[in-house]
């Protein structure tokens, strides 16, 4: 007789990477994912993207959220997505928000960013994108 | 790494030492899923596996800190720690907002310090069942140490103190009305006190307090039986300032010593599994019994007539008996 | 039969209950949630002898002329890339009529590392100007007479280090210290608080600050020491109550530190300065700008004691805010960065910073930026409202809404009482978690409509064309770098080691730190090098999240 399987809840890290400490978008995001259901992993201010992945690891997340209000985007993002193929971890999917501007957006997509929200998107567009990407594991 | 790997390959990156086999491991022990189990076995040779260090009090008191300061500690020691740090889910979304490893920055990075942040998941029980395989998992991987963080509400700090071998319960100086704010239960379980914040002002009249109550309290709970028991000492510390970090662990070596010599360690084992043991029947029977009642309407039906829940569940208490009984071929 | 006259406010009353009402689900509170009366009449006006403007306790202005003696200053926050682009726009800007300069730095150089530090990469020049050595500073003031201007510096942890920077140009100039005038944010309380862009621990940063204020007192006396912010905790999602409160609060923790140094009130309190939000909520922000005069003037009289009137006078910059520009219809930000100065300037600042239509996105534009100048040049000279002082004093609904504000202060002044002043609060998370809630408030608030934003969550339109936006020049980065490497090759190293030894060996001990980070500027230390040998001494900050 097994025991059954819960349903495995999705799991976000959420942080700051580079410099800069305006954290009040993502905090209102992190609370936002938690009262859609999610486990977010929030490792706050300054991190770089070696301490951000390896904390995604060790938390078995599957997905890394990423806000940017520096213009160090364009650095930054990338250099995520550089350390996930490092670790080989690029099942781990990369979203974030910020000071973003468009053309930025399509470039970092291409480098492999999943999902960018710019300034003024409803919590609800956010959380139905993670919804529709991860339809198991959230309520 | 796909997403979904077999058995063998995960159990094969586990055993070849790939942190992210250990980190979906302790995910599968989260959900409950048992096909990680046989990972929990120590490996041959290596003992009884990770030591436990519990850690609970108030929100406030500064107990990541602490665990940030005694990984420090134990890092210059030499010692692989993995941390575990718990925060309670929301009962109605099923989310969680955990944070505690904001607290331990400077160890980002280290490969000998593996930091994990588990939901409660309004695990009926708490956290102790997914816990306790997490613990052995961590061990079987290769950590030295463990160290348990919850927050002291609910029931949570009994659960730590289920799970750990040395419970270590920290206050502060600023908890209002004092020590009498302290639950009542966190006396018994706790095997060290550690007084965190202790430059600030009325550090000295809660060691006074706390020493009053233990000196009242008999000692049982854990130092029960003929031998001589465990006196709790109180550990005043400064956690920000990494003061008083290395009495903390000589407190804890010396517990340790305690348990081996008294023999408390085999008894605390075997009880330890015991309970956990009782611990898997109840979840497991709390499943057949969900299911039950979910696909059997008669079940229902009769149970809403009754109006009590008794007999419908010796009903099927029985069946998972006979259900058992079948299975074995009797 | 004799029939009673009826109170015309009874009737009007009863009209009001009786009329319809707007449907739209918008709410008629302020955007900080007070809840406002469909009217205010002579039976809401405070009963209070009359304020005048210039006299105690200033709620109507601090001077007796308003801007019929002097018009705010018009200081425009400006600083991107390098020293050298900086230069030309702060010439572009003097020569279009501004007043004073306000220098925005870039986050290596707020964070007190150089442009070479591993994690500067990618940040450099994006946010404000890279300063990594006194050779920048000069580059950056170069042909701009410091004794001719004021100039404010936008800085806070690192800020001891940029004002002997200043000092140090000036005096290559020729310029004395005594007469430089200017400010300097070094506002750390409000970094722990909002803005985070703290360094070291609490107390070691408290040091710093009251080192500034002790050095300036007698040798720089006619600079603004610190600009006690509210800016930061507004933009970071409070209420404009609690903007009030908090940044208060951090002058009188501030005020403390100073007197427990053994300064005199006197001798400091007049070159304390303050720096607020103008939001969107128009009138909220005019009676949060007058509550704040009052309030002050009468906890410097009747806590701290303090003698001379201009102790009493409490003055600030103002800028616009950050958080109300669309990144959506971006050109409805001008027309947004019109009402929001016009409420501080009925709310009497000193001195005034207008955004720019594209900031939501990045720094701006020469064009975006003469248009935000230019409005303050409209307010100033074609709309009158600088005519007539404090004009909407008397007004019912204003001296409420003025006594609102003061009475919701003095709550929390009383809570972050009973939790040991502003430090221990800190440590508490308290007004961390105050400004987390009311931002998740807010947004919850937005995402239900009940409040508005014009062109994000109503009236929106599908295709916007992409607005042409400030580019740094990425190779700017590399060229930064190669600069502060030449500075350290071609500097005398034995007087830098020697300055630098003899700030580590003070900030040990508890010697007024100035003249050694001076020395150290002077050898042509780095900023990178200068906190670094501070941080060996006071150790860095790890802040407890409240989400």
């Amino acid at each position: 007789m097994t025991a059954e399987t819960a349903v495995r809840p999705v799991r976000i890290v959420v942080a700051k990477v580079g410099l800069d400490g305006h954290d009040r978008g993502v905090k209102v995001v992190a609370r936002a994912l938690r009262d859609a259901g999610y486990e977010v992993i929030y490792t706050g201010l300054r991190q770089t993207p070696e301490m951000v992945v390896d904390a995604a690891l060790q938390e078995d997340a599957q997905v890394i959220g990423l806000s940017i209000h520096s213009g160090a985007h364009m650095t930054l993002f990338p250099a995520v997505v550089q350390e996930l193929k490092r670790r080989k971890a690029t099942d781990i999917v990369v979203f974030g928000g910020g000071i973003i501007p468009e053309d930025d957006i399509a470039a970092l997509k291409k480098k492999g960013v999943a999902q960018l929200f710019t300034p003024g998107t409803p919590l609800q567009d956010i959380v139905n994108w993670l919804r529709e990407r991860f339809p198991e594991g959230s309520r | 790494m796909v997403d979904e790997l077999s058995d063998t390959e995960l159990a094969r990156r586990f055993r070849a030492g790939d942190i992210r086999a250990l980190a979906r491991a302790i995910s599968l022990v989260e959900r409950r899923d048992p096909s990680v189990r046989a990972l929990e076995e120590a490996p041959q040779g290596k003992g009884r596996g990770a030591q436990v260090v519990g850690f609970t009090g108030a929100p406030g008191t500064g107990k990541s800190t602490l665990v940030d300061a005694l990984v420090a500690l134990l890092r210059k020691k030499g010692r692989s720690v993995a941390v575990i740090a718990t925060d309670p889910n929301s009962p109605f979304t099923g989310g969680a907002i955990l944070g505690d490893r904001i607290r331990m920055q400077r160890h980002a990075l280290d490969p000998k310090v593996f930091i994990r942040s588990m939901g409660a998941r309004g695990h009926l029980g708490g956290l102790s069942l997914a816990a306790r395989e997490a613990i052995r998992l961590l061990g079987a991987f290769g950590f030295d140490e463990v160290i348990l963080e919850t927050v002291g509400v609910g029931q949570s700090e009994l659960e730590v103190a289920a799970v750990a071998d040395t419970t270590v319960v920290v206050l502060t100086p600023n908890l209002g009305d004092g020590v009498q704010m302290i639950k009542a239960g966190i006396l018994e379980i706790a095997d060290i006190f550690v007084v965190n914040k202790a430059d600030l002002e009325g550090h000295q009249r809660v060691v006074m307090e706390l020493r009053g109550m233990l000196s009242l309290n008999t000692p049982s709970a854990r130092g029960a039986g003929a031998q001589k028991p465990w006196k709790p000492p109180i550990i005043p510390t400064v956690a920000a300032r990494q003061d008083g970090i290395e009495e903390l662990w000589v407190a804890v070596e010396a517990h340790r010593k305690y348990l081996e010599s008294s023999g408390r360690a085999r008894e605390l084992a075997e009880s330890g599994l015991k309970d956990e043991t009782a611990e898997v029947v109840a979840e497991l029977a709390r499943q057949q019994a969900r299911l039950a009642l979910g696909e059997d309407a008669s079940l229902t039906r009769d149970l809403v007539k009754d109006g009590t829940p008794y007999r419908t569940a010796e009903q099927i208490l029985s069946r998972i008996g006979s259900a058992g009984r079948k299975r074995r071929g009797s | 039969m004799k029939v009673r006259a009826r109170d015309p406010k009874e009737v009007w009353e009863e009209e009001f209950e009786s009329s319809p009402s707007r449907d739209d689900g918008v709410e008629t509170s302020t955007i900080s949630g007070i809840p406002l009366k469909p009217l205010y009449t002579s039976t809401d006006l405070p009963k209070r002898d009359e304020e005048l403007p210039g006299r105690y306790p200033y709620t109507r202005g601090i001077h007796p002329g308003g801007y019929r003696g002097r018009l705010w200053t018009m200081r425009q926050f400006s600083g991107f890339a390098t020293a050298e682009e900086t230069n030309k726009r702060y010439k572009y800007l003097l020569a279009n009529g501004q007043t004073g300069l306000s220098v925005a730095f870039d986050m290596p150089t707020l964070m007190g590392q150089d442009s070479d530090a591993p994690t500067s990469r990618g940040e450099i020049g994006h946010c404000g100007v890279a300063i990594d050595s006194l050779a920048d500073m000069e580059t950056l003031f170069d042909g701009i007479p410091l004794g001719e201007i004021t100039t404010s510096m936008t800085i806070n942890s690192p800020a001891a280090i940029l004002l002997c920077m200043y000092i140090a140009v000036a005096e290559k100039q020729g310029v004395p210290a005594s007469t430089l005038g200017g400010t300097l944010q070094n506002d750390i309380l409000k970094e722990f608080i909002a803005q985070k862009e703290f360094i070291f621990p609490p107390a070691p940063s408290m040091r710093l600050v009251v080192d500034s204020i002790e050095y300036c007192a007698k040798e720089v006396p006619k600079w603004n020491t610190i600009s006690i912010s509210g800016y930061h905790i507004r933009e970071a999602g409070s209420t404009a109550a609690q903007e009030l409160a908090f940044t208060l609060a951090d002058g009188m923790a501030y005020v403390d530190a100073c007197l427990e140094r053994g300064m005199r009130i006197d001798d400091f309190a007049s070159r304390l300065s303050f720096f607020f939000d103008a939001h969107i909520d128009f009138f909220e922000e005019i009676a949060k700008f007058r509550a704040a005069r009052r309030i002050w003037a009468r906890w410097m009289r009747d806590r701290y004691g303090a003698q001379e009137e201009r102790s009493l006078k409490l003055r600030f910059h103002t800028q616009t805010a950050g958080v109300s520009l669309t990144a959506q219809q971006p050109e409805l930000n001008i027309a947004r960065t019109a009402i929001e100065p016009l409420a501080a300037v009925l709310g009497g600042t000193q001195s005034l910073h207008t955004n720019a239509m594209d900031e939501v996105l990045a720094l701006p534009t020469d064009k975006a930026a003469r248009l935000a100048l230019r409005t303050q040049q409209l307010l100033a000279y074609e709309t009158g409202v600088a005519n007539t002082i404090d004009p909407l004093g008397g007004s019912y609904f204003i001296e409420s809404l003025t006594d609102e504000m003061e009475r919701q202060a003095e709550v929390y002044f009383k809570r972050i009482e009973e939790l040991g002043g502003v430090i221990p609060a800190i440590e508490a998370s308290f007004f961390q978690k105050e400004i987390a809630d009311a931002a998740f408030r807010y947004q919850q608030e937005l995402e239900q409509k009940r409040r508005l934003m014009v062109g994000v969550n109503e009236f929106t339109v599908d295709d916007e064309e992409p607005m042409e936006i400030l580019r740094i020049d990425p190779k700017l980065e590399g060229e930064q770098v190669a600069r502060v490497q030449e500075v350290r090759r071609k500097r005398d190293q034995a007087r830098c080691s020697k300055a630098l030894a003899g700030l580590r060996k003070a900030a040990a001990g508890t010697d007024n730190l100035m003249p050694y980070i001076l020395e150290s500027v002077r050898a042509y230390a780095t900023e990178g090098e200068i906190m670094n040998t501070l941080i060996d001494v006071f150790g860095i900050y790890t802040e407890t999240a409240v989400i």
